[in-house]
């Protein structure tokens, strides 16, 4: 029987930790992109895309991750597309990430006074000009912290992908707890190493948050 | 060309209503006790002594930076290592609480904190105990001021009980995964249950919205 130091267990998870890290930061971007279109799209006055863009979201917003995962990981495959796992979480992931930013956005946008879009509109102001010099820096200020605070549950759903078979931290975690025997060690470590990443995120949202209220 | 069978899924709907169903269940359990427990933490936070209030904070940060998953393989397979060993259902169950609990205390807190001195110290004058101007004056107004918040976290802990299923509790998604490795259906499967979860936060929304009103804080 081979012994397990706790060093070999930190060791080997933080290598895994990497991955989530990577499935994060693709999520993460790829929604924000992704995001940016969809708000562009909704503040923007096309007909209909407003509605879409609504349903999108709730359809985001009111299925578990876990299904999205599995949508994504078995739906693929049907239309002739061999997916691994690591594609089928960053595409659910970035989705995922993309109805939620653009909610979130879509409120910094509607916390700008209507007087503002008016003044510009006065300006004879394009649409994408109104967003870009008026609309787009102001509601950026407000829209720092929130979207801070959001990486935090980008990071925390890359968990998930753990399920279809994507070898991130908790996947590593269960696979090393089934090595060593010692899954009260192996999660407690697991769960640390989150808390690391997650909690500096939090705390630097708080911030962002709190020089905003001041600074008004 | 896809060719998509939805009978076949379709044709179990004994085992979804019965997933749908403990989903249901498992969430009405965790709502009631996870908001309790939020109460509690939050007068913890807001009124409580220097140390406890400590302990509240550290235990809300170590469950809003940690993913659902990781909570719940730490209680249902760490546990035992410390010889407390729980069913899949209770593992469930303690996990959602615990997670519920994190999120509800701060959302309450919140309502707590914005409540005017002036109450406090009008229901102080009656006098009112602190344990009754708080359950009495300060909580009612405060839940209200609160209550879409507490409810999006409800739809939320319900979405995330999803993975529960990954520990073999006998809950909606467990019962997807059954099905599609019975006739190989995966994706229709999969969509049904999705639909299904939609339906459940929508009606569980709907439900909140009315309850809370009603029976929680008057009017």
């Amino acid at each position: 029987m081979v012994d397990f130091t706790l060093w070999d267990i930190v060791r080997n998870l933080l290598l895994a930790a990497r991955w989530t890290v990577a499935l994060s930061l693709i999520a993460f971007v790829g929604g924000g992109l992704v995001g940016l279109l969809l708000l562009v799209a909704r503040v923007g006055r096309w007909p209909g895309a407003a509605g879409l863009v609504a349903g999108y979201v709730q359809l985001f917003q009111g299925t578990p991750l876990l299904m999205q995962l599995f949508l994504a990981y078995f739906g693929l495959p049907l239309l002739g597309v061999q997916i691994s796992p690591w594609t089928a979480a960053a595409l659910a992931l970035t989705l995922y990430a993309s109805a939620f930013l653009t909610e979130i956005w879509r409120g910094c946008v509607e916390a700008i006074p209507k007087g503002q879009w008016e003044a510009a509109q006065s300006l004879a102001l394009s649409f994408g000009e109104q967003m870009r010099h008026v609309i787009g820096p102001q509601a950026l200020r407000i829209a720092v912290a929130p979207t801070v605070g959001f990486l935090v549950q980008v990071v925390k759903g890359t968990a998930l992908a753990s399920v279809i078979g994507f070898i991130e931290l908790t996947k590593a975690g269960t696979m090393i707890a089934n090595a060593t025997f010692a899954p009260f060690t192996v999660y407690a470590c697991v769960a640390l190493m989150y808390f690391l990443l997650c909690f500096p995120i939090s705390a630097w949202s708080r911030r962002l948050e709190r020089r905003l209220s001041l600074g008004r | 060309m896809i060719d998509l069978d939805f009978g076949a899924v379709l044709a179990q709907w004994p085992l979804l209503l019965k997933g749908v169903a403990f989903t249901a269940g498992l969430t009405l359990v965790s709502a009631v006790v996870g908001v309790a427990l939020g109460v509690a933490c939050a007068w913890a936070r807001a009124w409580g002594p220097r140390a406890l209030a400590w302990g509240v904070a550290a235990y809300v940060e170590l469950i809003r930076n940690t993913p659902f998953i990781v909570q719940l393989f730490f209680i249902f397979f760490g546990l035992p290592g410390l010889g407390l060993r729980l069913s899949p259902e209770a593992a469930s169950v303690l996990a959602m609480v615990i997670n519920l609990g994190a999120y509800a205390a701060e959302i309450v807190r919140a309502g707590v904190e914005s409540t005017p001195r002036g109450q406090v110290e009008a229901g102080v004058s009656l006098a009112l105990s602190r344990a009754q101007v708080f359950l009495h004056v300060v909580l009612p107004p405060a839940l209200a001021r609160v209550w879409p918040a507490l409810v999006s976290q409800i739809v939320i802990v319900m979405l995330g009980s999803a993975v529960c299923g990954q520990i073999a509790t006998q809950e909606l998604s467990y019962f997807a995964n059954l099905i599609q490795s019975r006739n190989f259906r995966a994706f229709e499967s999969y969509i049904v249950a999705t639909l299904l979860y939609l339906a459940l936060a929508v009606a569980l929304r709907r439900l909140l919205n009315w309850a809370g009103p009603r029976w929680l804080f008057g009017r």
